[in-house]
């Protein structure tokens, strides 16, 4: 079985939650590798989605936020309010798994416009929970295609703070998270370098190369001096994505 | 004191033009029935509020209700964004549309301090973000306990607060149950609030883990599918082949606005417009058996 770039990125951040960690998941595709995960490795894991369910274990890939299967699989269900605050600020979250249009080589994020505030180019949907849960879960995960729109030198505009003008960012504003810890792409893994707090790339999806992963980025890339290689997906781990996914009706 | 009325005296009598709505729903519940009065009632200037405006505000914004609106997610869930939304924000049609855009926890935050009668509410949020430079309601406030800075958003008092809910009992005390979002802050958090209602029954069901007591709600009305092409746990399922479609039928302007003048301000009732949305999709299914043949 020949995965394609969205299955291996899925499987690759599905690879990274441990057993038991508390996750804060969005729709689409880091739903996906949350419940594969679950699926695999991580039984344990609790799945979190911002429409207040705790603990939801969907039977199949939820439609929206706020799929009725989410409620009806979740542990408990809370209000809007009693997540974002007794939860999330509260930092009871191990990791919030992000999606977004833009990102900079600090890992800041863009989701609210392409172009100017007040007169965008495009009007993309906004905030929602992004900028709370990237600055207040212990670890952020990052899913997001690689190319030189999306990773780019300048993000247009800052949704959600990663580790802002570099290392000490966070720290100076105070904030209780921990910040960005892994970007999961079609082409690769980046993590932030502890010194600076700039991504590097850390690991090559199988059959992909340095001068790809470098050309599909808009800033001048940093390799890894350990560069890892991702593992080949294996029979099950495809065969148990591609059977969550055919759930859908 | 609870009245039960029909809908379109609710929001005749409720709604007036330049008044504040916020019509909540967290892609659950979503009140359809009442948005579509307010489109077929042609109120104007209204400032809209919701944490997540998705197909029933791209139909009201794109209706011409809307002169602003307060909000933290636009955009079509699960599916893409909203064409019109955008369309208003980014060609000012089919009139300007001003934004005062927060975030989720923010919006929470705001509702819960307009529900509790105070005058903001506080949260450690939009911390090193861009939003504080164009939204003037986010500002920094220093805990007075320990000197830590934190974040203020003034309170929402919408003039009036809509949502849907599964059932009423014949006293007008309202019972929802599952995803149940900001939808208690919603109505307390109003000047004048309004309940749309599945069903009313004689005792509230035993799941109903939210119980909202008729004294503090001004109109309920009874519309079964309500929240259509949204859900109601227990009674029936989002209409997600609705959600896809709707990015088709609202891309072009002619389009979507002949689709709201004959699925809106042309039907009776949301009875009538439930009809007519079961009929295009008897049609789309006989088509697509065409194509395949």
């Amino acid at each position: 079985m020949n995965p394609t770039t969205d299955e291996m990125m899925t499987i690759v951040a599905a690879r990274e939650l441990k057993d038991g960690v508390v996750c804060f998941v969005g729709i689409g595709m880091p739903s996906t590798a949350a419940n594969l995960a679950k699926r695999m490795h991580a039984p344990n894991a609790v799945l979190i989605y911002e429409s207040g369910t705790i603990g939801a274990k969907p039977t199949r890939p939820p439609l929206s936020i706020g799929d009725g299967e989410l409620a009806e699989t979740a542990d408990v269900v809370v209000s809007v309010p009693e997540i974002f605050s007794y939860w999330l600020q509260a930092g009871r979250i191990d990791v919030g798994f992000l999606g977004a249009a833009q990102l900079d080589k600090f890992g800041n994020l863009n989701s609210t416009v392409i172009g100017d505030y007040s007169h965008p180019a495009v009007r993309l949907p906004g905030a929602g929970g992004a900028p709370e849960i990237a600055a207040n879960v212990k670890e952020t995960y990052v899913m997001l295609r690689q190319n030189t729109r999306a990773f780019v030198e300048k993000i247009d505009f800052r949704t959600s703070f990663g580790n802002g003008d570099g290392a000490g960012s966070r720290e100076a504003l105070g904030m209780k998270g921990g910040g960005p810890k892994v970007i999961f792409t079609d082409i690769g893994v980046m993590r932030p370098d502890i010194a600076t707090g700039e991504l590097v790339l850390t690991a090559l999806h199988p059959g992909r190369t340095v001068d790809e992963a470098k050309g599909a980025t808009g800033w001048d890339l940093k390799i890894s001096e350990n560069l890892a290689f991702t593992k080949e997906p294996t029979d099950v781990e495809l065969s148990t994505l591609r059977q969550l996914k055919g759930l859908v009706a | 004191m609870t009245h039960f009325a029909s809908i379109v005296e609710a929001i005749e009598v409720s709604v007036k033009d330049g008044d504040s709505v916020a019509l909540e729903g967290f892609t659950h519940l979503i009140p359809y029935a009442a948005g579509h009065e307010i489109i077929r009632q042609r109120k104007k200037n209204l400032t809209l509020i919701r944490m997540t405006p998705d197909v029933l505000y791209d139909q009201m914004i794109g209706a011409g209700c809307a002169s602003k609106l307060i909000f933290s997610w636009g955009g079509n869930p699960g599916v893409g964004s909203l064409n019109r939304f955008r369309e208003a924000i980014e060609n000012d049609w089919p009139q300007p549309l001003a934004i005062e855009e927060h975030s989720h926890a923010g919006m929470a935050a705001r509702y819960v301090a307009g529900a509790s009668g105070l005058p903001f509410g506080i949260l450690r949020g939009y911390t090193g973000t861009d939003l504080p430079k164009h939204t003037d309601s986010i500002a920094s406030i220093t805990c007075p306990f320990t000197g830590e800075v934190l974040t203020a958003v003034p309170a929402l008092k919408p003039t009036v607060g809509i949502i849907h809910a599964q059932q009423a009992d014949k006293d007008g005390n309202i019972g929802l149950w599952g995803i149940q979002g900001v939808q208690k802050e919603t109505l307390l958090s109003a000047e004048r609030n309004i309940v749309t209602v599945e069903e009313v029954v004689e005792k509230l069901d035993p799941r109903v883990t939210v119980t909202i007591p008729s004294w503090a709600i001004n109109y309920v009305s009874v519309v079964p599918h309500g929240a259509h092409p949204s859900y109601a746990h227990g009674y029936y399922d989002r209409d997600n082949s609705f959600y896809r479609s709707w990015d088709k039928i609202s891309r072009d302007r002619d389009n979507f606005t002949n689709w709201i003048k004959t699925h809106i301000d042309e039907t009776r009732d949301f009875a009538e417009h439930l009809e007519l949305v079961k009929s295009d999709f008897i049609d789309r299914e006989n088509q697509s058996v065409t194509v395949s043949s």
